[in-house]
């Protein structure tokens, strides 16, 4: 996991060359994003819209913003969609090698670490801005992880483009002692506010309940896409609605192609 | 003796500079034919690039930056009618100039106006709201302006200045009461205008507007109104670096006009939760 060596910028002289040249660069999935945590009583609670953006087109109507990191912390990601899936999955994936290594449950400063100097190497340009939330021996923590690898560790934080708008919401309705109801109305309240605020957020609402020994992972927490026309399929037609004219039977013969043709009972399909 | 044009002489249109401004126009110049009935001159001149500019000389600046600036205005309709608020900081940059600029000034006794931006500008606005005053004053027919004359009024100077390159850096909130019913409307200094029910302008529109939709109702009582901009203030003084917490709200109600005294609002900075929050996390902060 920790990268052996200095920084290497030998893609960068090439990328410039293929832009000097006229080459395009590929055009990223960014998550315009409202994504939010909060310390609660018994833990933590992150919640995430569901809207994924390319410029102007919603890429993805409902896609999954709060990812797993370990079976006791989850982490919401803001920025470019390809950073965060990757840097979370990386993330994940050696939590679970070192867990293997220490027979212990993991700790979310460790996730928090490994993220935190993962981006600093790449000095801001894996664009992820992340929420990182999790219960573990310590109690519950909460963290912010930005691109160029800065963290802050705080009892309520949004990130992405909606954060000012659940930012609002959160600083207004914040209360110490929140209760797991309180929490999870409050954290839904600050998606909403940034789905109906801000043109970069949008769709449903996802929560993610976080307590010592136990996750709550609520998909689609608040459906707020549905269609307001249902269309019924399919449509089921009483017999007797067309009123028969005429009426005319055939008989067809109706043995297996392959018994047809083997002339003898089917074969079973040749897998080998 | 020629006649020294005001500057919002209906000739020159509004907020557009006389020949005070050493800018050669026809009535000084000699070389350009004076009005006649196959070419009549409305009193100004086409739009034409600045002698001196052509010259070389690139003596004249527009303004490309503003220097003192006031951030967000938030303003309400309720019951009675209309509240805007502001704080009262003028900062220069990232410093805290000026700590007691009033950023809401009364118009008349129906209309109040709050400015964010370049506070000179808004100065420079009010004295153009103030001739026109004086002009319904000496006409004295008991008419003054309404709020929503105010609005189009500044709508028309702001998107007038654009066209010339050299705008009044401002973004403004007209409110009062039109008629007996409450107008809230805002002029942005590229001329863009829409009246609504509740307005934000700058970070409030960030923080405030989530607030305001949630929240707002047309029959709010004054309580329930005071109450909704108190928490939006208070989330623009934790969220926006450019504020102080000492704020005004300005009231139009069939009474009148009434700007409060400043005050500041209860801050909460103690939470538990903030006190060591990276106890267990070494290298965070």
């Amino acid at each position: 996991m920790v990268a052996s060596g200095p920084f290497d910028f030998d893609l960068c002289s090439r990328n410039a060359y293929l832009e000097s040249k006229g080459v395009k660069p590929p055009r990223l999935t960014k998550t315009g994003t409202t994504i939010v945590g909060l310390i609660f009583k018994d833990g933590v609670v992150l919640g995430a819209d569901t809207r994924s953006t390319s410029d102007t087109t919603v890429a993805d109507k409902n896609c999954e913003k709060i990812h797993f990191i370990a079976p006791n912390i989850y982490c919401c990601g803001a920025g470019t969609a390809a950073d965060t899936e990757n840097v979370t999955g990386m993330v994940s994936s050696a939590l679970e090698l070192h867990r293997y290594a220490t027979d212990r449950e993991s700790r979310v400063v460790t996730a928090m670490t490994m993220l935190k100097s993962h981006l600093f190497r790449y000095q801001g340009h894996v664009s992820a801005a992340l929420v990182l939330g999790g219960v573990d021996l310590r109690g519950p923590h909460l963290f912010t992880v930005y691109p160029h690898g800065s963290t802050d560790s705080l009892p309520y934080a949004t990130m992405g483009s909606g954060s000012l708008n659940a930012m609002a919401v959160f600083e207004e309705g914040y209360k110490e002692g929140l209760d797991r109801m309180g929490a999870v109305k409050l954290v839904a309240r600050a998606i909403r506010s940034g789905i109906f605020n801000d043109l970069g957020s949008g769709s449903n609402v996802d929560v993610c309940v976080i307590t010592r020994g136990k996750v709550d992972y609520m998909r689609n927490y608040e459906y707020l896409m549905d269609k307001t026309v249902a269309r019924e399929t399919p449509v089921v037609y009483p017999p007797g609605t067309a009123p028969v004219l005429k009426e005319k039977r055939w008989k067809i013969n109706s043995t297996r192609p392959s018994e047809a043709a083997a002339g003898g009972s089917a074969e079973a399909m040749d897998v080998s | 003796m020629l006649p020294v044009p005001t500057s919002h002489s209906p000739a020159l249109g509004p907020g557009c500079a006389g020949p005070s401004l050493a800018y050669a126009s026809a009535s000084t110049r000699s070389d350009i034919a004076p009005p006649s009935a196959q070419q009549p001159c409305c009193g100004s001149e086409p739009f034409m690039v600045d002698p001196s500019a052509a010259a070389g000389l690139g003596l004249r600046r527009h303004t490309d930056t503003p220097y003192v600036t006031g951030t967000s205005v938030l303003g309400i309709t309720y019951k009675d009618g209309v509240m805007l608020a502001a704080d009262t900081l003028g900062s220069y940059g990232s410093t805290k100039r000026y700590k007691s600029f009033e950023r809401l000034a009364k118009v008349n006794d129906a209309t109040v106006l709050g400015a964010g931006g370049e506070l000179s500008d808004f100065q420079y606005i009010q004295t153009l709201l103030d001739e026109l005053a004086t002009e319904d004053y000496c006409a004295d027919d008991g008419m003054q302006l309404t709020p929503r004359e105010v609005y189009a009024y500044l709508s028309r100077v702001l998107y007038n200045r654009r066209n010339k390159f050299d705008p009044l850096w401002n973004s403004l909130v007209v409110g009062g009461l039109e008629g007996g019913v409450p107008f809230l409307g805002t002029v942005g200094m590229i001329g863009v205008h829409y009246t609504d029910k509740h307005i934000a302008t700058g970070f409030g529109q960030m923080l405030a507007r989530p607030l305001f939709r949630e929240r707002h109702r047309p029959d709010m009582s004054e309580e329930e109104a005071t109450e909704l901009l108190h928490d939006a203030l208070r989330v623009c003084y934790y969220r926006d670096k450019q504020t102080t917490n000492k704020f005004q709200i300005a009231k139009v109600t069939a009474e009148g006009v009434s700007v409060s005294e400043a005050f500041a609002l209860e801050t909460q900075w103690g939470y538990q939760a903030f006190v060591n929050p990276a106890a267990n996390a070494l290298g965070t902060w």
